[in-house]
């Protein structure tokens, strides 16, 4: 079955150019909105079957099965081939990519319903799932950074898909200029990884990591997580995530929470064997991922756009999956990439239709001669929604306990296990520093429970506040409606998902610790273990249940306090109070730690300045003074030559002749 | 029997041969033009198929007693000859309709062109060069001035007329004196001599003189500005494709096989008259005002990058130089087609660049098309244009040829400035007088689709075809660059 | 010397001996009635006196093409004829192929420039 890889990511793309050229070249298809979602949809859902297929077909022993297509760059000794890789860590990716993918695409269709550029939207959507899935199926660097390249296109384009708001498509180009910073590190690593092995193949480097010297792999480690810190949304880079919100809600579900942003931890993990090597490369990327985790965490606190809570939330839950990688989590970091995609694609999705049902009260009120204009995405409009859309509220409710890390629910068994990791190198080389960090991780994810409830509750519990607080407004509550069944059913799945989808990793010690047996109940882990080079576990049942007792405590902990502060509309207060505690401090964390302010002083502006006062003289006077020099010669004796050119047969043939004599000789002597 | 075996691997030629004899006839007893297009498509494209087949799965051989060549080079000319007069069949008919001077007689003429261009292309004895070049050369004639009312035309077709026949002397006397230095015509035998005697040394240079002027390298390019402007302009992307891809797969022929011996001293003559060809056809390319002309002038600067492969003279430089001919007949018919679109709107004096202004936007496709063509010529990546600059520049580095290289890649930097302003006019300009484009034809825009496609095709993948190149040239699948 | 080269003065003689006898039996025997056209200079139809950049009918290209076609077709097939027995049967095909399109040949041009060789019509021109 896994010869059949290329289908998955050719039917995407068949997908994608179905809808492109149908809708550029007729007016007539784009009109087809059910034709159009249904084709997308089900271009991502075969090959999520055809995914799944291959993965059943699959064992946790089973070798790597590599399809190799064609030829597609031969230069001297360098070859790139396309060639497509089917192993435990790419189906899982491909798992994910396909599968959420394809519930996105299906709320999409509702979403999306009365939009003008329906066929635009899923044709970038499938074009995306093309890349994304080139990105993690590909079997060599060229061809993962065809994807990663590719992803940035298309989340450029999605971000900036209502292009007509100035604010939306700079957002657009802030994403794509972040990234952009990330992909040079990213392209020096493969340079210099080329120059070390002499190719670009998977198996080739990770079988001749031999043939760096600790310098070389230090710099390649550091260099290509540089390049994840720009997709995946790391400090310093991060500052895109939030402003990416602009783009569709299902678009920040699929590509800014569940997809695109994980490539760089998927990244790392194929090359985790060779970052084992490099413990201080390993410590900066442990270092980075706890300082990302703990700054968006307070941020998130502080927010009151859900979409913007859920976005720094998103970074702050890949710098806790970065802060695995840096403790050796591999496989931690990949359940938490697999459970944090479902939860997190359910909050946005969920988020969506709570927008959406905003924007239809907004949409009535005006239909009613009313000029009433609000935010719908501010949360302290909105509250008691639990009664007027009970999926939504439902399924939320159970992602936000997946998040917060409630027993049983799959956030639970990820979050322990990095916590687990952590906590585990604190036990190797740098000890305090990973200590601190696990105490950094601990604070993250009491931060995390906190702020996801006061997401909840402000928003569905309460009273509906948008009639008291805005003009013109009131009875409007009689609009809110729950969303079409084409966006709540993906709800449920996702929040299904969320639920259940821990089970795939409990760890080993919560059974070995009572039964004497040494049974393997951890499915992933044992699934991804000949993949990846994880740490061993040193620690103790004993430390193991402390610590886990730990995680239990802080999330309820969390729990209990966000609900006495923010359940029945006390919201506003609380976070007042909040405010007046913590005063300069939390005034630090709403300003979002001045980071884009940092960077307007520390680069745009003094980019501009030069610019404008030394290139643009430079520019003008010497670039330009000598390329028009340049021209104005070579033209010159352009129209000398055009003399030459009369027009008369006896010119012609003298000049042959003197061609003649001109060849006799240089042949002769 | 061997000849019926020798006649099966000729196949593309014998059907262009007796479909030229039968559209001929059609001519001769007044079917209509429609008709007469018809067949001509119905007879290529069965060349086409087997012209294909045969560039895939032909055994490496020599027909017709030594005198023809089958398989490897000769079946990559024959491919790219019949594939390039496919495209021009359509594109000619259509453009002789909108110019309303459809003369039916274009068809039989462009059939014999054909044949004597695979007939050259799969030379193995000068004789047969010679024969080919010929049938090739007189179809060419009478097709510049097909258009026999326009003075243009006529005037061009003398021209042409004159100084080719004076190069075919040149031609003959190279062939003469090369049988009298080796006693032989056959190329294999000629190659086997090793004795330079002044007779030698004065054949070979006349049969690169000739040839040189079928190809209008610097200096022996005079005729064609005159006669591309002249011609209609299908027939003139005909000229600048086919009969160059010919002549071109001959010479690499006759280098490769006849001429190992002199090939120190070709080398040196190639890189300057390469040097002449390429400097002088970019900047008197840059200040032509007439799209066509502009386009002749760069058709004289691409013959030159292909003498740069020719005077590498290795394995390399030759595969270079097939896979340059592919992508250049592919992008060049393509501009060409669509400046005869352009052109068939008005009159045949709709090629100053002024009236092109903001063309781009009244048909966006043609516009596009025009652009894709346009910085494949440029060798803009990732177009097939720049592959075949690269694979050419690349095997003269590996000759050693550095100097030529630095020039060329100068040469070719400038070259971007004059196809980019066409496209500066076809979208940053203003249109004086409102211009009405009509509706080109489905099957016109088409095969420009198609061309622009392939275009794009070998551009990102080059591989598989120059590794089938590459095997004409050595047994032992050689690395080549991409 | 002289000997090898003896048959071929012969030859030379008898023609030339030839020729002037049946000119000189067609001056005796023939009727003389001479007038203006009969005694110009014969030169392939053309005026002999005036401008040599006279336009000429087309007809008159028309007609040396034929010739010289039907001219060169003698040149392939002398030296195959009397080689015939050597080459075999084989070579009789090819110059069929030959033969057939240079009649294909005349066909067209009997076809398409049948109006041109009307000389009452070419005079016009």
């Amino acid at each position: 079955m896994a010869e059949y890889v290329w289908l998955i990511v050719l039917i995407p793309l068949i997908g994608f150019l179905i809808n492109g050229i149908g809708g550029l070249s007729s007016e007539a298809y784009r009109k087809q909105k059910t034709l159009i979602g249904t084709i997308a949809t089900i271009s991502v859902f075969i090959p999520f079957l055809i995914a799944l297929q291959i993965f059943f077909g699959m064992g946790a022993d089973s070798e790597p099965y590599v399809a190799r297509l064609f030829t597609w760059i031969e230069a001297g000794s360098f070859s790139s081939e396309v060639a497509y890789r089917v192993d435990q860590l790419s189906i899982i990716m491909a798992l994910v990519v396909t599968g959420v993918g394809a519930l996105i695409h299906l709320y999409s269709m509702g979403y999306m319903k009365d939009d003008e550029g329906y066929w635009k939207f899923f044709a970038y959507l499938n074009l995306f799932i093309f890349a994304m899935l080139n990105l993690v199926l590909g079997n060599n660097l060229i061809l993962l950074f065809l994807g990663w390249e590719g992803v940035g296109v298309c989340s450029y384009l999605l971000i900036g898909y209502w292009y007509g708001d100035m604010a939306k498509s700079d957002a657009a180009k802030k994403a794509f200029v972040f990234n952009r910073v990330g992909d040079f590190a990213f392209l020096v690593a493969m340079f210099l990884v080329f120059r070390a092995v002499g190719s670009l193949d998977f198996d080739i480097i990770l079988n001749n990591l031999s043939a760096f010297t600790p310098e070389i792999t230090f710099w390649v480690a550091v260099l290509m997580f540089i390049g994840a810190t720009g997709k995946s949304a790391q400090i310093p880079l991060f500052v895109w995530l939030p402003d990416a919100m602009a783009g569709p809600t299902p678009v920040s579900a699929l590509i800014h929470a569940a997809t695109m942003v994980t490539s760089g931890i998927y990244l790392i993990s194929r090359f985790s064997s060779m970052y084992v090597l490099t413990p201080e490369a390993m410590l900066i990327v442990a270092i980075i991922g706890g300082l990302t985790a703990i700054v968006a965490a307070t941020i998130a606190i502080t927010q009151y756009d859900i979409k913007k809570v859920l976005a720094y939330s998103t970074v702050s839950q890949l710098g806790f999956m970065f802060l695995a990688l840096g403790s050796g989590g591999f496989i931690a970091a990949m359940f938490h990439v697999v459970t944090h995609a479902f939860f997190k694609a359910c909050l946005f999705l969920g988020s969506g239709s709570v927008i959406h049902a905003m924007h239809h009260v907004e949409h009535e009120l005006e239909h009613e001669g009313k000029d009433v204009h609000f935010d719908p995405q501010d949360m302290r409009y909105m509250g008691g929604l639990k009664k007027y859309m009970p999926s939504t509220y439902w399924t939320f409710l159970l992602s936000t306990f997946a998040i917060a890390g409630i027993p049983v629910f799959s956030g639970f068994f990820s979050k322990d296990e990095i916590l687990a990791f952590v906590f585990n190198a604190g036990m190797g080389e740098y000890s305090y520093i990973y200590f601190a960090l696990w105490g950094m991780a601990v604070l993250t994810a009491f931060l995390t429970a906190y702020y996801m409830f006061r997401l909840t509750l402000t928003t569905f519990h309460g009273t509906f506040k948008l009639p008291s607080k805005v003009k013109g407004a009131e009875d409007s509550e009689k609009y809110l409606h729950e969303s079409p069944s084409t966006m709540t059913i993906p709800l449920w799945i996702l929040g299904g998902l969320a639920v259940i989808g821990g089970f795939m990793g409990v760890p080993d010690f919560f059974v070995t610790t009572f039964t004497s047996s040494d049974i393997k109940i951890n499915w992933l882990h044992a699934w991804l273990d000949g993949v990846t080079s994880d740490s061993a576990l040193v620690l103790s049942y004993g430390t193991k249940w402390i610590l886990v007792a730990i995680a239990i405590l802080i999330a309820v902990f969390a729990t209990v306090l966000a609900y006495r502060n923010y359940d029945n509309d006390k919201g506003e207060a609380s976070d007042a109070a909040l405010e007046k505690r913590f005063g300069s401090l939390y005034q630090v964390w709403s300003d979002k730690y001045k980071i884009d302010e940092i960077y307007d002083a520390s680069i745009i502006q003094p980019t501009f300045k030069l610019s404008d006062r030394v290139l643009a003289v430079f520019d003008m006077k010497i670039v330009d003074g000598f390329v028009n020099a340049v021209g104005g010669t070579v033209r010159f004796f352009g129209s000398l030559l055009r003399f030459v050119q009369t027009g008369v047969v006896q010119t012609y043939a003298l000049v042959f002749i003197i061609g003649v004599i001109l060849v006799l000789s240089l042949i002769i002597f | 029997m061997e000849i019926l075996n020798d006649l099966l691997n000729y196949l593309p030629a014998a059907i262009v041969a007796v479909g030229g004899l039968v559209v001929m006839m059609m001519d001769g007893y007044k079917a209509k033009s429609r008709l007469i297009y018809q067949t001509t498509m119905f007879f290529l494209a069965g060349a086409l198929v087997i012209a294909t087949y045969d560039l895939l799965y032909q055994e490496v051989g020599t027909l017709f007693s030594d005198m023809a060549a089958s398989g490897s080079t000769a079946a990559f000319g024959t491919f790219i000859v019949v594939f390039g007069t496919f495209f021009t069949v359509i594109l000619t008919h259509d453009y002789l309709i909108g110019v309303k001077h459809n003369y039916p007689q274009v068809y039989p003429l462009l059939m014999f062109c054909t044949v004597g261009m695979i007939v050259l292309a799969t030379a193995n004895d000068l004789v047969t060069v010679f024969i080919g070049l010929e049938t090739m050369s007189i179809s060419l004639y009478a097709l510049a001035g097909i258009i026999r009312d326009k003075q243009l035309g006529v005037e061009s077709a003398l021209k042409y007329f004159i100084l080719g026949a004076f190069s075919t002397g040149f031609f003959l006397y190279g062939i003469a004196l090369l049988y009298g230095a080796t006693g032989s015509t056959n190329l294999s035998e000629i190659g086997a001599y090793t004795d330079g005697s002044m007779i030698y040394w004065g054949g070979v240079s006349m049969l690169l003189v000739a040839f040189f002027f079928k190809i209008s390298a610097v200096p022996f390019h005079m005729w064609t500005p005159d006669v591309y402007t002249g011609s209609p302009t299908t027939i003139t992307a005909y000229m600048s494709t086919a009969s160059k891809t010919a002549a071109i797969v001959a010479l690499v022929l006759i280098l490769e096989r006849a001429l190992p011996y002199a090939a120190d001293q070709i080398t040196s003559t190639m890189a300057i008259i390469a040097i002449m060809t390429m400097v002088l056809g970019n900047t008197v390319a840059m200040v032509q005002d007439n799209v066509k002309r502009m386009l002749a002038y760069s058709s004289i600067a691409h013959v030159g990058y292909l003498l740069v492969g020719l005077a590498a003279g290795t394995d390399l430089g030759f595969t270079a130089v097939l896979y340059y001919l592919l992508a250049y007949s592919l992008m060049n018919i393509g501009a060409f087609g669509v400046v005869a679109y352009y052109e068939k709107n008005h009159d045949v004096h709709f090629n100053n660049i002024e009236s092109y202004a903001g063309l781009g936007y009244k048909q966006p496709l043609m516009g596009i098309l025009l652009s894709v063509f346009l910085l494949s010529l440029a060798g803009i990546p990732p177009l097939a244009g720049f592959i075949g600059k690269y694979l050419v520049f690349a095997a003269a580095v590996e000759a050693g040829l550095i100097n030529l290289v630095i020039i060329g890649v100068l040469a070719s930097a400038a070259s971007a400035y004059f196809y980019l302003r066409v496209m500066v006019y076809l979208y940053f300009k203003e249109s004086k007088e409102p211009v009405k484009l009509m509706k080109p034809l489905r099957v016109y825009s088409f095969s420009l689709v198609v061309l622009a496609v392939l275009t794009l095709y070998f551009g990102i993948l080059p591989a598989g075809i120059t590794e089938l190149i590459a095997s004409y040239f050595s047994g032992n699948g050689l690395a080549i660059v991409p | 010397m002289f000997e090898e080269f003896f048959p071929i003065f012969v030859l030379i003689g008898i023609s030339v001996f030839l020729a002037f006898v049946l000119m000189l039996i067609s001056w005796l025997l023939g009727p003389s009635r001479p007038n203006a056209p009969k005694l110009r200079p014969y030169e392939s139809g053309m005026d002999p006196i005036g401008d040599a950049k006279e336009r000429y009918s087309i007809s008159f290209y028309m007609v040396a093409m034929e010739f010289i076609v039907f001219d060169l077709e003698i040149v392939f097939i002398y030296p195959w004829a009397v080689r015939y027995q050597e080459l075999g049967f084989g070579t009789f095909w090819a110059v069929m192929v030959f033969l057939t399109i240079l009649t294909l040949g005349l066909f067209y041009t009997l076809k398409k420039e049948s109006k041109n060789f009307s000389i009452s019509k070419a005079k016009q021109v």
